[in-house]
């Protein structure tokens, strides 16, 4: 049980660290937080960067154009590219992280063929259309409707929560393709182009003040059955392959943001005047700083355990909702402690004068974004009873 | 980066599991409860099975490993809820006060805490005490206590210092008395994840088997989330300690008194909220002396005050940050 790099994942690290110290420098500026199309350009941009330098897709087999990295490597490379403040996936996230492994799994050939290097270049942009109003941790409940006529199905429905919807080129989505089976068995997954006829995306506003959610409003919308990735009403089983390619990374880089976080507010609160002082001066202040550090580097410490594990019995079995529901409670702890420290200087989601405070406030929402997203912590709770600890599951609710 | 057990530390853990769950089972540990006294014969067992001498020198009759076996032997020690002054022993035996197979028993305090509280002081051979200027070995007979006759937890019997506490010999200096207080905090952060775990699964047990309206009570959310999350306080503690444990054994890998903090921490908060949720989940019956789930969240309790409360180590934290 050691903490140290192999001399292979030493000289990982050592040619990532040299290749950010020469790329990170050359970026454009980033561009505002609410301008898309720039977005896109940007993100995009860096994403091709990562393609020319053979980090695209790292944790793709590379059979199909990835790096083939191990799960430690990939925990390397998040680690990494965290501390050196390179770009986030952005709007590249749908496409490398879901879309990308699902189809290198279950697609065609001709699939893999058209899509694959296209989502690893940044050519094309992805979103996801999973969720809707109506189903949300009841996701197999979903209701948006693929009727078969010929050689196409035709869409209508309602999705949500459909991040960059408004600049994406493909979306992954659930419909269902029998309404008279039972609710996991009647869906099925589909590329569906985004310049498809009667597809209306609306932005929403996020309590972060952004605008990368959308909801998404199909009307009779034609996708040809060659897009369909894997069988007819075998969707749900084919949503669920995607989420094993995390490999227990999922929430790696976020975790080593925190941890560098709460290192900032450390800093910020020496440099926050209060009364006579500063926020640093309050006792309370600095054990409640010191408690969520150490919860913090246990989560840090948790996804290197989880990985290691997983890899050697290759299973990585439920240990990401024990990290995620932990992380999630951590989160909402730290925004306490942030609220505490900044008082009225986080009273605007802009820095404050010359204190660096928005990106502070902004990680309070984000804390939300893990106990809400992608499975809520209540659901995750639940999967830790019935899954880790053998808990009776739910009762079925009567149908009404 | 193996950050896992190897296929050594997993037969080491068995072992030591097996130990326990033959010859440290509760009705064989609650019998201090009546006696009041360790059992010298399971104490020897424990000897015998190194689990004082792993980190000692082989040339000296130990197994040479590092602190990370440790952990996990004490990991087991603190699941099975085994009495004694373990932590004081293990570090008399690395400091060389004791030898790995003499089977003495060796408490320790920190000099300087007020009131000065001694635990299972009628057994011991030794007292090891550390303070900022080294460690030194104290002879029980030169102190004097008075027992309390009702011990918070009930395996661990305590007693308070009334008189000074003599300087006594030195064994080793201040660096030494650094170091044994870090292998302290870590063991003892072992230990209490031990016990998260123990009081988790016995709440788990009883939740599948405990029948109310018709059914088992874990099958409703607000049991079962109690439950869960007990579980996931519990491993974030435990990679915490290894990471703890890994980084004293190689402190290149990081910074050892911020890694052993938030073993502390952790492990003292996921064991107190383990104890006292496990309490709960028994309902009524975990509020009864007989019923074991009161013992987790006591001995919890005691291990938090002992090699730097979760509150002193959290100060520690922060001005690392």
């Amino acid at each position: 049980m050691d903490l140290r790099d192999s001399d292979a994942e030493a000289a990982f690290r050592a040619t990532l660290r040299t290749w950010m110290v020469a790329a990170l420098p050359a970026l454009p500026p980033p561009p505002s937080p609410d301008d898309w199309p720039a977005r896109r350009v940007y993100d995009t941009a860096w994403q091709r960067r990562l393609f020319e330098a053979g980090y695209a897709g790292i944790h793709w087999p590379a059979a199909y154009g990835g790096g083939g990295a191990s799960p430690i490597e990939h925990l390397i490379f998040l680690e990494e590219i965290e501390r050196a403040g390179a770009p986030e996936l952005g709007v590249n996230y749908v496409g490398q992280n879901h879309a990308g492994p699902t189809i290198a799994a279950e697609g065609t050939d001709e699939q893999r063929a058209f899509h694959l290097r296209r989502i690893l270049t940044g050519e094309n942009v992805w979103c996801q259309g999973f969720s809707e109003p109506s189903s949300g941790s009841d996701l197999a409940s979903l209701r948006t409707r693929a009727v078969d006529d010929g050689d196409s199905y035709v869409l209508s429905g309602q999705k949500i929560w459909t991040s960059n919807g408004h600049v994406a080129d493909y979306c992954e989505i659930l419909v269902r393709t029998d309404p008279d089976a039972a609710k996991h068995k009647g869906i099925t997954w589909l590329i569906m182009a985004m310049d498809s006829p009667g597809i209306d995306v609306r932005p929403l506003r996020t309590i972060a003040g952004s605008t990368e959610f959308c909801e998404m409003f199909l009307d009779e919308v034609r996708v040809p059955k060659t897009n369909r990735v894997g069988a007819e009403n075998d969707g749900w089983r084919v949503g669920n392959v995607t989420l094993s390619f995390e490999r227990g990374t999922g929430l790696v880089r976020e975790v080593v943001r925190s941890v560098e976080i709460v290192r900032h507010l450390a800093e910020l609160a020496r440099r926050t005047p209060r009364d006579l002082g500063t926020a640093w001066d309050d006792a309370g202040t600095r054990r409640e700083l010191g408690y969520v550090a150490a919860d913090l580097d246990a989560i840090w410490a948790l996804a290197r355990h989880n990985i290691a594990v997983g890899m050697r019995t290759g299973s990585f079995g439920f240990s990401g909702s024990l990290l995620k529901s932990r992380y999630a409670d951590v989160l909402h702890r730290l925004a306490d402690v942030t609220m505490r420290v900044l008082d009225r200087s986080g009273l605007g989601l802009d820095d404050l004068g010359d204190l660096p405070t928005g990106r502070q406030l902004d990680h309070t929402f984000f804390a939300f974004m893990v106990s809400i997203a992608g499975g809520t912590t209540q659901i995750q709770r639940n999967i830790i009873g019935e899954r880790v600890l053998g808990l009776p599951r739910e009762p079925a609710w009567p149908s009404i | 980066m193996a950050f896992d057990l190897t296929a050594d530390q997993r037969d080491l853990v068995q072992g030591m599991r097996m130990l326990c769950t033959g010859r440290f089972r509760l009705d064989d540990v609650r019998q201090i409860e009546r006696s009041g006294r360790l059992d010298r014969a399971g104490w020897r067992e424990l000897v015998q099975a190194g689990v004082f001498g792993l980190r000692v020198a082989e040339e000296v009759g130990g197994l040479g490993l590092g602190i990370v076996e440790s952990t996990l032997v004490f990991e087991e020690l603190g699941r099975h809820l085994v009495p004694g002054p373990l932590v004081g022993t293990e570090i008399a035996t690395v400091c060389g006060l004791v030898t790995a197979d003499a089977g003495h028993i060796v408490g320790v305090v920190d000099r300087g805490g007020a009131p000065m509280v001694v635990e299972h002081f009628a057994d011991l051979d030794r007292i090891l005490v550390l303070d900022p200027t080294g460690v030194w070995s104290v002879a029980p007979s030169d102190v004097s206590v008075e027992r309390i006759e009702r011990p918070l937890d009930p395996l661990t019997p305590v007693s308070r210092v009334t008189g000074p506490l003599p300087r006594g010999e030195q064994v080793g200096d201040a660096a030494a008395g650094r170091q044994r207080w870090l292998d302290g905090a870590v063991l003892t952060s072992a230990l209490l994840v031990g016990l998260a775990q123990a009081a988790t699964d016995l709440a788990v047990d009883y939740a599948k088997q405990r029948e109310q309206f018709g059914r088992p009570i874990a099958g409703f959310q607000a049991v079962k989330h109690l439950l869960a999350d007990m579980q996931a306080h519990t491993t974030a503690a435990q990679a915490a300690v290894y990471a703890a444990a890994a980084t004293l054994d190689d402190p290149s890998v990081g910074d050892v008194a911020r890694a052993v903090a938030a073993a502390k921490i952790t492990s003292g908060q996921a064991a107190v909220h383990a104890g006292r949720d496990g309490i709960q989940v028994h309902g009524g019956m975990g509020f009864t002396w007989e019923v074991p789930a009161h013992l987790y969240l006591k001995r919890a309790q005691l291990l938090n005050t002992t090699f730097g409360t979760p509150d002193a180590h959290a100060v520690v934290l922060a001005e690392r940050l």
